[in-house]
């Protein structure tokens, strides 16, 4: 591996005299190489500390420089890369989808839905302190990223999740997804956010590092939107929310090291969340914000707590902020400097108030009955200053501690293995007879990565706000927005193959973002922007960092052809067990705007005289498919081939029949178990009430005009670009398919029969439908049953 | 017609339950906060779900003391028609508005879901019409399950003080019960969330029938015949 050389682009002049000894003794340690490696920061890094500093930091400084320059607070490795991903439209606007707030410059990004109304959303990951503890980590995960979109001024109007686990008949997974839905749920219903979506994968590679990544979305005015930002010297800086504690030291750097069997003994490093308190904060917060002028900046006190939202609003408003650690509210005595800057306690903002109105911020915390404390000053320093006892205890250049960490770029590998495994082919597996045609469907419905996820959403609210018109379960959950008189809806789908990045890094990405692009067309919904959350394995090994590489350049080329923005989202770093690297996982969420309900469209069949059509042609790729894994145990082959040209005219092409009136009456995308798991999903549509006969619906689908060289493939291949449309009348739909050159075939109908059948040349099938929907809809929650319980 | 929606700390239905009168009823509605002392003109207050105080302790335990509560307990004493959903009828439950107490759900998981609900034979006015229909009204809480003691059964059967039944018992409630209402016949309470059941998107649009049913019982220009109609058995 290369030696990194970190570079200090800007040095700022030195404070060289010394801090006076801390109020606390036991910080008055002298800085060994022993230290800065515990606090995970390399040689040239302290060096470069001590240049900007101009003498040696202390202790308190010290935890401040590991937790800022942090991969999760610095991105050190990898902002270089994300430099590469569009942060704004380059076509034209129409009356929505411009970028108000870009990514990277707030703790959210924010875009355009018209009629002077916007929304604000974010990805962010939880997967260390999930791993270590999973109800508080998950719990906490959600806490964290509402914070970052009601900090800007956003009402909370949706929460998605997506989760990774190992396989799900291993007792610690199941622990794991019990205690991480737990803890999402706990959370999310608690604060009256509705979890409306996500996605969930088992795969061996997440074995002891599952992925917890939290999206929500928020919905305001133009007027509305709040920054970031200390400016106005003089004004006094407040600290509202929760009280300091100990929890949380260092949750920063603990999530930029590799997980260990020392981990457990991390715990004190995972927070601690109260949603009761989070809920008081967002009624609090968007009460003060509302008050015209009374906010200057606010900033939540998420990763590093006080030390990053204090030096990065100062940085961000190009001054600096003196701060009195005496008025920090504490919830333990004799806490020193280095604990109240580092303590992850949640629930906790700064805000930075126009000076003369104190008495209107405290009026609003003290109705919702919570603290606000008047912590110190905005400052022309550019420094931040931190008091305790009267004593300085840490003076650093706010700049320093953002804009300059340092940046890296490590050396990127290619695993020889790939070239092997995508030169596979099928040529050498034996293709399914009838018989194993049969078996498979089931197998394939009944594996955790495609069944129902109902045992998960049925513990998550996702109803509360009661706005929620297309429920979990759908390709795309639907929010309808209130914009003052008017309304809209919001779709959002979340997606990432983890499976398809690790055989083949870039394309798993595109697929990502066009699967995304591909459920929110079969919604009814223009794409706005999206959000990724960039999971990988430690970047100091080459074939983790040519993973990233691949995978940030691939999403960047989607993201550029379809003109959707990247307006934020998060990189989570070191996902490794004992055993390894977890796959590749760039989560990707993209928000999509509806204008009108009766554009709405679900992926479920409506009656029985409807017709089912193929869009997108039937290339019989195998690789990476989850046929391959349930049936033959194989993660080989490529991934299957993306064609952006074909995705996009697809996907307008969709949104154009869609808009053009009543003739599409469900869409579905071919995804994971291809072309039979996609009609057979579309025939289960939930009963309308628990323990209701839910409809019952069969189809009738004859494939034989496609002469698939391979049933298997033909059946349950995964190649992309493709989804399956119900209509009533085929002929408008082929008609203006083939017009627009959109491979389109009528692949059979839907009947009153209880029966899915198949033909494809000699091969024919039936399965009974409710036989199918059983095993799809109960596999997650046998698995999880727990006897004696209902 | 005044509509008083109650808002504790915690409480996260609060908009849900203004929106169903003000919006899907067309009355005049507002909120009443849980420091307030008085409740103002109100023709119906309703206490509305969520997770008052965090559900710390106990649900409901702790929002029985805020200070609008005594102004309730009068209110409701005095013939006042009180409506409480989910947080609200473990409040009400607390408050001893209603008998009963509501505990964590039998799967020890929350659950959130649309039930069917059979209407009981209750006040003639509350189920004019609807006696033995269903009802399709989503359900969200961790701590739905109804308990009471035998003798205090008995009392609501006698008393025919029980407003619906779940079909599919989802929360492990005593003789299957989803809503009752108080001797008087004036205060309403059930774990089910009729403001999740009025937009055109909604699962169903049968939350109108039941705000309706409840409204009734005082005001008679609500009890069209159609008003709790819904699914046939």
């Amino acid at each position: 591996m290369a030696e990194a050389q970190p570079t200090l682009t800007n040095p700022k002049p030195a404070i060289s005299a010394p801090l006076p000894p801390n109020p606390d003794p036991i910080l008055n340690k002298t800085i060994t190489e022993e230290l800065v490696r515990k606090h995970g920061l390399l040689p040239d890094e302290y060096e470069l500390i001590r240049r900007s500093l101009g003498r040696e930091p202390t202790l308190t400084e010290l935890g401040i420089f590991s937790v800022m320059w942090s991969e999760h607070c610095s991105y050190k490795n990898s902002r270089r890369l994300l430099k590469g991903f569009p942060t704004e439209k380059s076509g034209e606007t129409k009356g929505f989808g411009r970028v108000l707030v870009k990514a990277g410059e707030e703790n959210a990004g924010i875009i355009d839905v018209g009629n002077g109304w916007a929304v604000a959303f974010k990805i962010e990951s939880h997967n260390h302190p999930s791993a270590v503890e999973p109800f508080e980590g998950a719990a906490t995960g959600v806490g964290g990223i509402i914070r970052d979109i009601f900090t800007m001024g956003a009402r909370p109007v949706l929460l998605t999740d997506s989760l990774r686990f190992g396989d799900l008949s291993s007792p610690v997974t199941k622990r794991l997804l019990r205690g991480v839905v737990a803890g999402i749920a706990h959370y999310g219903n608690c604060v009256g956010v509705p979890t409306v979506g996500g996605d969930v994968y088992f795969d061996p590679s997440y074995e002891g590092n599952p992925l917890v990544n939290a999206l929500c979305l928020g919905v305001l005015r133009h007027d509305q939107i709040r920054l970031g930002k200390a400016t106005g010297v003089g004004n006094p800086v407040y600290y509202v929310g929760a009280a300091t504690g100990r929890d949380g030291l260092g949750g920063a750097s603990f999530a930029s090291r590799e997980l260990s069997e020392a981990s457990a003994a991390d715990r004190p490093a995972v927070q601690k969340g109260d949603p009761f308190m989070e809920k008081l904060l967002i009624e609090a917060c968007l009460e003060m914000m509302a008050v015209p002028g009374l906010v200057v900046g606010i900033q939540d006190m998420g990763a590093a707590g006080l030390t990053c939202s204090t030096c990065e609003t100062a940085s961000r408003g190009g001054a600096g902020i003196e701060i009195e650690l005496d008025r920090v509210p504490q919830r333990e005595s004799g806490m020193n400097s280095y604990e109240i800057m580092l303590s992850e306690s949640q629930e906790r903002m700064l805000v930075i108030v126009q000076r003369g109105r104190e008495p209107e911020i405290e009026a609003i915390f003290a109705k919702w009955d919570l603290h606000a404390s008047n912590i110190g000053t905005v400052t022309d320093t550019g420094r931040m200053l931190v008091t305790q006892h009267g004593v300085p205890v840490a003076d650093i250049p706010a700049p320093v501690l953002t804009d300059q960490a340092p940046l890296y770029s490590r050396d990127a590998l290619e695993p020889p293995s790939l070239a092997i495994t995508q030169a596979w082919t099928p040529a050498a597996l034996a293709d399914l007879d009838a018989a194993g045609a049969r078996a498979a469907l089931p197998r394939l419905l009944g594996h955790p990565t495609i069944a129902s996820k109902r045992w998960i959403y049925r513990q998550y609210d996702h109803m509360v706000q009661h706005g929620t018109v297309v429920l979990p379960g759908s390709d795309a959950g639907v929010v309808r927005l209130r914009l003052g008189k008017k309304q809209k809806f919001i779709a959002i789908s979340n997606d990432c193959n983890g499976r398809y990045c690790a055989l083949n890094p870039r394309r798993g990405a595109m697929i990502a973002m066009a699967e995304c692009l591909r459920n929110l067309a079969c919604t009814g919904a223009a794409p706005l922007a999206m959000t990724d959350n960039l999971n990988f394995g430690n970047p100091y090994k080459p074939e983790n960092f040519f993973q990233l590489g691949e995978c940030v350049s691939g999403l960047s080329e989607v993201c550029r052809f379809f003109d959707v923005p990247v307006v934020g989202g998060n990189v989570s770093l070191y996902n490794e067990s004992p055993a390894g690297a977890i796959d590749p996982t760039p989560t990707v969420a993209v928000v999509g705007l509806i204008e009108k309900e009766r554009q709405v469209t679900r992926q479920f069949v409506r009656s029985s005289a409807e017709k089912l059509i193929l869009l997108g042609g039937a290339p019989f790729e195998l690789g990476g498919s989850q046929y391959l894994g349930v049936i033959h145990g194989l993660k080989t082959g490529d991934a299957p081939a993306v064609d952006l040209a074909a995705e996009k005219a697809l996907d307008e092409f969709l949104l154009g029949q869609i808009k053009a009136g009543r003739r599409i009456r469900a869409a579905h995308d071919l995804s994971e178990g291809g072309l039979l798991v996609a009609v057979a999903e579309m025939l289960f549509a939930p009963a309308p009430a628990e323990g209701a006969a839910p409809p019952a619906f069969g189809a009738v689908l004859d494939l034989t005009p496609f002469a698939a060289p391979r049933l298997d493939a033909l059946l349950f291949g995964e190649s992309q670009g493709r989804i399956v449309v119900a209509v009533k009348d085929e002929g408008p739909v082929l008609e203006a398919a083939a017009a627009a050159g959109i491979p389109a075939s009528l692949i059979g109908r839907v009947t009153r029969g209880r029966t899915l059948s198949v033909s494809a040349g000699p091969f024919s099938a039936r399965w009974k439908v409710a036989e199918l929907r059983r095993v799809w809809e109960t596999s997650i929650e046998s698995a999880m049953a727990r006897p004696g319980l209902d | 017609m005044k509509v008083a929606v109650l808002q504790f700390p915690g409480s996260n239905c609060d908009q849900d339950a203004f929106h169903i009168f003000a919006s899907g009823l067309r009355l005049p509605t507002r909120y009443v906060w849980h420091k307030d002392t008085f409740l103002g003109e109100a023709d119906l207050v309703v206490i509305p779900g969520g997770f008052s105080y965090g559900d710390y302790l106990r649900c409901g335990a702790i929002a029985r003391f805020s200070p609008v509560m005594a102004a309730v307990r009068e209110y409701a004493a005095q013939g006042g028609l009180v409506f409480a959903i989910c947080n609200g009828f473990q409040i009400a439950c607390e408050a001893g508005l209603l008998p009963g107490a509501l505990i964590r759900n039998s799967s020890l998981e929350f659950r959130c879901l649309t039930c069917e609900l059979r209407v009981e034979d209750s006040t003639e006015s509350f189920n004019a019409g609807a006696l033995g229909a269903t009802v399709r009204v989503p359900i969200a809480h961790g701590e739905g399950n109804y308990r009471i003691d035998e003798a205090g059964l008995a009392r609501l059967e006698a008393n025919r003080q029980i407003l619906f039944r779940y079909i599919h018992n989802p929360n492990g409630s005593i003789s299957g019960i989803a809503g009752i209402r108080n001797e008087q016949g004036n205060v309403f309470g059930m774990m089910p969330h009729p403001e999740r059941a009025f937009e055109r998107f909604h699962s169903s649009r049968d939350g109108l029938a039941v705000a309706k049913a409840v409204l009734a019982t005082r005001f008679p220009e609500f009890s069209a015949k159609s008003a709790v109609p819904v699914v046939p058995v």
